[in-house]
């Protein structure tokens, strides 16, 4: 489906670009404090209304966009750089001691949710928005060598790969030349459910004080602060809420599309 | 089967013993020395030190792994630097109201994904499929802890139909369960749409195999090719997620006490990275790591009960 | 009177014919092949006499089963029917059967789902009689045994036994053996056989496989692009292949390609008391790990210029050989030489550029993301100065003229071509640095049997004009005795008979060679039978 994809697509470009936008324009300033605003709901002079500092909503979110798609992206970047080339390795090795290390590497790293990996960073280095990367990207690492040693495992067992050997090709350049291109798109709709993924996670972080520190917006902390306030001014818990909803759907909508239009047969992992 | 339960005991040992050593490590490297944090800047050298050997930190670092390992092993998780308890009572308490929670809303979701993914599969492409996949769709979007903190304005605030926090105790257990059902709630039902998208496309899967082209030549209806011939072999992939989910319910569970201000392991865990101490963090960790390498051994053996190949190989 | 009586029955997806007034009798007792290329449409005229169409297929016309029109049916319906009327075996025994289900209760539930009492009375004791009936006796083959326990010949009795379990008055088998060894595929079809007559079951056998029911079959019907082009008595279809179509299939099957007399020269490959084994799964944790040697110290020579065949059952070693001797697996005992020098999987590339291979599967050979320029030229990776420009694409053309196709093919990508052509492409990379030595592994088997009469034709011109030497690793004695000078018969990693094609399948020595080519369904000589 089609609709899939454009809608998908769609909805990820606006919080994209209003992420991008807020470098140079915002409605409101998100670093003047203006008491006497504080609590409003959504009206014409803030169209998402005000939070308990009487900064705009609209404002904050779209700078707290930029946390969220820099940490999330960031965070697949690592998962995909490092997972990949274990994964591939792995496959290469198929039955090896590589493999076998990891194999079991990567089921222990499973073992460490990235909400434990975040608690132990931040038990050494303090929290912030660069340990929330490191945390999301230690987790990605074995979704991602799972993925692709799975998917080459069966294209190793392919004719075409024996026509490779024959031809004297080294299990390096196979990996490069026919298993990478081969699982292309597995990797980027995985990487798209990774990303939508990292930016739950960022979220539940940030919630529980462990990612972006004040003043850096981010969307889970506005969550954290407007809990005290849900019963005096719904809004302020209610709508950077839906921004999260609706970005994850965005990127959800999108890798589906991108699947159906590539592939529909691929076997992507949501968990 | 008892040699591959054998086995897969051997791995979880070996799982366990590397991740109590990375633990240990990560925790081991962390900079700033305990002793010196807890009595201030203005502590004379020798009351550190005294401190220091009280917490028996003048070994040499082997023998504190091997003292931290093995006092779990036995239930001693050391002594809290803050607190000057032991952690295992203070553990004890609260990890009687994280894993039930964690549990809870396991069964929880797959209460609701089973049948819901059964459904959608069965009646793939009509409107209830399209029905299941949409709000599974969103279900998979929203973030469980905002869920949460919905459930809370409406369920606790407006309608008044339960309490907005807090944990009466186990001495009631309706009430404990009643407390803590909000919160099994806001967890499953994000894990319940992930699960229940695995368990359509799964059975979608098994629905394709020649084997139900075969029992539908003996006579079997759709539904009962499906129902005794799809089920159990779509269990496979839905028991990895299975086991998956409860690693992210665990973690879920520690983010959902903030917004019930439950007194659970994620209230502990966050004092204690506040306060720098590191014994707590290190033993809660491995607790909940624990807890993850336990519950995916149970779904190894589970592998096992559902599929006979398993059983044998090994 | 007609069991089974299929009349003008068309079928078509989404505005697609696959039949186009397909009309079929089968009498009680009566044995009816049906059969033709892939894609002809006798599988589906199999579905749809089951009632198992996909979804989207539209079907007018009638099949009458004792009379009763089943098209018009509701599924529940046929869900009675099928099972207890009508029974169904099918191609693939691996895939056929439930994994996580005892074999009793897969068979007991053909029983079961048509009982009339309830709980249905003797359900386990009727399919232990059955698996008995279909040669797995209860004391040697338990009712709680697994499919994964059994072999691929034990497993399609299983689904026999499925099928027959409550004496249907028809049965059909949808290419029943192809997935089988040709010793099991002569049991399967003799069980088949036996049953038909004992229970007066009529059989609509479907094969692309002529040979398989020249003796068997008592009508044959011969479809071609969703039509029947020529029914009657298989002797007479035999004797009079009165359409143009029979007779194209007919020839095909019993194409010899036309091969240059052999001139061997100096020995080229030599295999020296080749040994591999593969390490088993451990049974016990810290075991000393057992190995199963798979090749047992084989020794062979080929001189420059034959064309050897390598024949044996599936499991026999010949697929592990065929590895060591591509210089993929190393072997654990003996060497394997290439005109004196040894051939490791650390061997040079001036080595591995004088043998290139041929294999089987003619849409998994090839990386789909290529153009077939790229995939031809995937060996001058072996050569230390390739090819560039101008003279590349010189060598791609003479490569791709060589085997039938044309330089502008080279542009393409490989969907962009049939199986055949396909295969057409896998030789023009194995040609292109002029190797001295070509493995086929199964290069034919995949094909349909006119495709592969031209493929055979276009190897025995190649080994004409270049002057190759082949090796031919097959499990199809008609492909071997076609295209091959010599012959070798491997079983459980040994060679146990070799000599000249024509000696060993006219006057095998071994017993083993006997049985498989007793076993080897042969096609009638039309002259003889006319």
């Amino acid at each position: 489906m089609t609709r899939n994809l454009i809608l998908g697509g769609l909805l990820s470009l606006v919080f994209v670009a209003a992420a991008v936008l807020s470098f140079a324009w915002t409605p409101g300033d998100v670093e003047t404090l203006d008491i006497a605003n504080r609590l409003k709901p959504p009206h014409a002079a803030h169209w998402l209304g005000t939070d308990h500092f009487g900064r705009d909503i609209l404002s904050m979110l779209m700078v707290g966009a930029r946390t969220s798609i820099a940490v999330a992206l960031v965070a697949v970047g690592i998962g995909m750089g490092a997972g990949v080339p274990l994964g591939l390795a792995a496959a290469a090795n198929r039955g090896g001691w590589l493999d076998e290390l990891i194999s079991r590497g990567g089921d222990l790293v499973f073992a460490f949710p990235s909400l434990v990996i975040a608690i132990l960073i931040t038990a050494i280095f303090g929290p912030g928005a660069i340990n929330a990367i490191i945390a999301i990207g230690i987790f990605n690492i074995p979704v991602f060598a799972r993925l692709s040693r799975g998917a080459a495992l069966s294209l190793w067992a392919r004719e075409f790969i024996l026509a490779a050997r024959v031809c004297g090709k080294s299990a390096t350049r196979i990996s490069a030349e026919h298993i990478l291109p081969n699982i292309a798109n597995l990797l980027i709709v995985q990487g798209t459910i990774q990303f939508s993924l990292g930016i739950l996670a960022e979220a539940g972080l940030s919630y529980v004080g462990l990612g972006a520190q004040p003043p850096v917006p981010s969307w889970g902390r506005m969550l954290a602060d407007a809990q005290t306030m849900v019963s005096l001014a719904p809004h302020v818990a209610i709508i950077p809420g839906l921004a999260i909803v609706f970005m994850v759907l965005g990127l959800n909508l999108l890798g589906d599309g991108l699947r159906d239009a590539l592939d529909p047969r691929l076997k992507v992992v949501r968990a | 089967m008892l040699r591959y339960a054998l086995k897969r005991l051997v791995s979880l040992a070996v799982s366990l013993a590397v991740a109590s050593v990375v633990i240990f490590l990560v925790v081991e490297v962390a900079p700033g020395d305990p002793a010196s944090f807890m009595l201030g800047i203005n502590a004379r050298e020798d009351t550190i030190a005294a401190l220091r050997s009280e917490l028996g930190l003048d070994v040499p670092k082997w023998q504190r792994y091997l003292a931290w390992a093995g006092g779990m092993l036995t239930g001693d998780f050391g002594t809290s630097y803050t607190y000057r308890t032991p952690v295992s009572e203070m553990v004890a308490e609260r990890m009687w109201i994280s894993l039930p929670l964690a549990l809870y809303a396991l069964i929880l979701s797959t209460l609701i994904a089973f049948p819901a993914g059964l459904l959608a599969a069965s009646r793939r492409g009509r409107t209830s499929d399209m029905g299941v996949m949409a709000a599974t769709q969103l279900g998979v979007a929203i973030p469980n802890f905002w869920f949460a903190m919905l459930l809370v304005l409406v369920f606790a605030i407006n309608l008044r139909w339960f309490s907005a926090g807090g944990f009466p105790g186990w001495d009631d257990p309706v009430q404990a369960l009643k407390a803590l059902t909000l919160p099994a709630i806001a967890l499953a039902l994000p894990q319940a749409a992930i699960l229940a998208r695995v368990m359509r496309s799964s059975l979608i899967d098994i629905l394709g195999e020649d084997f139900i082209r075969t029992a539908r030549a003996k006579g079997l209806s759709p539904g009962q090719a499906l129902w005794r011939h799809g089920v159990r072999n779509a269990l496979i992939p839905v028991l990895t997620i299975l086991g998956l989910q409860f690693s992210f319910l665990l973690a879920g569970a520690i983010i959902i006490e903030q917004v019930f201000f439950l007194p659970g392991l994620g209230r502990l865990i966050f004092q204690a990275i506040t306060q720098r101490d590191l014994i707590v963090v290190e033993s809660v960790v491995m607790l909940l790591v624990f807890a993850v390498i336990v519950v995916n051994f149970a779904v190894d053996l589970a592998y096992a009960a559902v599929d006979p190949r398993l059983r044998q190989k090994a | 009177m007609t069991l089974l009586e299929i009349d003008a029955l068309s079928v078509s997806i989404r505005g697609k014919t696959i039949l186009d007034a397909v009309s079929l009798r089968v009498a009680p007792g009566e044995i009816v092949a049906l059969t033709g290329e892939s894609g002809s449409g006798k599988s589906m005229t199999a579905f749809a006499t089951m009632g198992l169409l996909p979804h989207a297929a539209q079907a007018s016309g009638a099949i009458r089963l004792d009379g009763r029109d089943l098209l018009p049916l509701s599924d529940p319906e046929l869900c009675d029917l099928r099972g207890r009327a009508m029974g169904m075996v099918f191609q693939e025994p691996m895939t056929a059967l439930n994994p996580v289900q005892t074999i009793g209760r897969q068979v007991a539930e053909t029983i079961r789902i048509h009982a009339r009492a309830r709980p249905p009375v003797r359900a386990d004791e009727q399919a232990a009689e059955t698996l008995a009936r279909v040669g797995l006796p209860p004391d040697r083959f338990p009712l709680s045994r697994y499919p994964h326990e059994l072999s691929g010949g034990q497993r399609q009795r299983v689904v026999i036994a499925m099928a027959i379990a409550l004496q249907p008055r028809l049965l059909i088998a949808d290419e029943p053996t192809t997935a089988l060894d040709v010793t099991t595929q002569a049991q399967i079809l003799a069980l088949l056989k036996r049953l038909a007559r004992e229970d007066g079951m009529g059989l609509m056998m479907i094969t692309h496989d002529l040979a398989v029911v020249a003796d068997m079959a008592n009508r044959i019907a011969v479809m071609n692009a969703g039509r029947i082009v020529e029914t009657g008595p298989t002797a007479q279809v035999f004797a009079t292949r009165r359409h143009p179509y029979t007779r194209a299939l007919f020839d095909a099957s019993r194409h010899r390609a036309d091969l240059p007399p052999a001139t061997p020269g100096a020995p080229l490959l030599s295999v020296d008391n080749a040994a591999r084994d593969y390490p088993l799964p451990r049974t016990r944790p810290f075991q000393k790990r057992q190995q199963f040697r798979a090749v047992r110290n084989v020794s062979f020579q080929i001189a420059r210029g034959e064309r050897v065949g390598l024949v044996g059952e599936s499991g026999c070693g010949k697929s592990t050989l065929t590895r060591a001797i591509l210089g993929l697996e190393p072997l654990q005992e003996g060497t394997i030489t290439l005109d004196g020098l040894p051939v490791t999987p650390d061997a040079p590339a001036d080595i591995r550029r004088r043998m290139q291979v041929v294999f089987q599967d003619p849409y998994g050979s090839f990386n789909p993301r290529h153009r077939v320029a790229r995939l031809i030229t995937e060996p001058f990776h072996l050569l230390p100065d390739p090819p560039r420009g101008a003279a590349r694409d010189q060598a791609i053309a003479e490569a791709l003229t060589a085997v039938g196709l044309r330089p502008e093919d080279a542009d393409k990508h490989i969907h962009a071509f049939s199986g055949g052509q396909r295969q057409r492409i896998a030789i023009a990379r194995a040609l292109i640095n002029r190797p001295d030595l070509i493995v086929f592994d199964e290069a034919v088997s995949a094909l349909d049997v006119r495709v592969r009469a031209q493929i055979l034709d276009l190897m025995a011109d190649l080994s004409r004009s270049y002057g190759l030497t082949y090796l031919f690793i097959s499990h199809d004695l008609s492909v071997v005795r076609s295209i091959t000078d010599r012959v070798m018969v491997m079983q459980a990693g040994r060679i146990v008979e070799e000599g000249p094609t024509d000696r060993v399948l006219s006057a095998p020595a071994h017993p083993y060679t006997r049985q498989l080519i007793d076993a080897a369904p042969v096609l009638p000589d039309p002259e003889a039978a006319a």
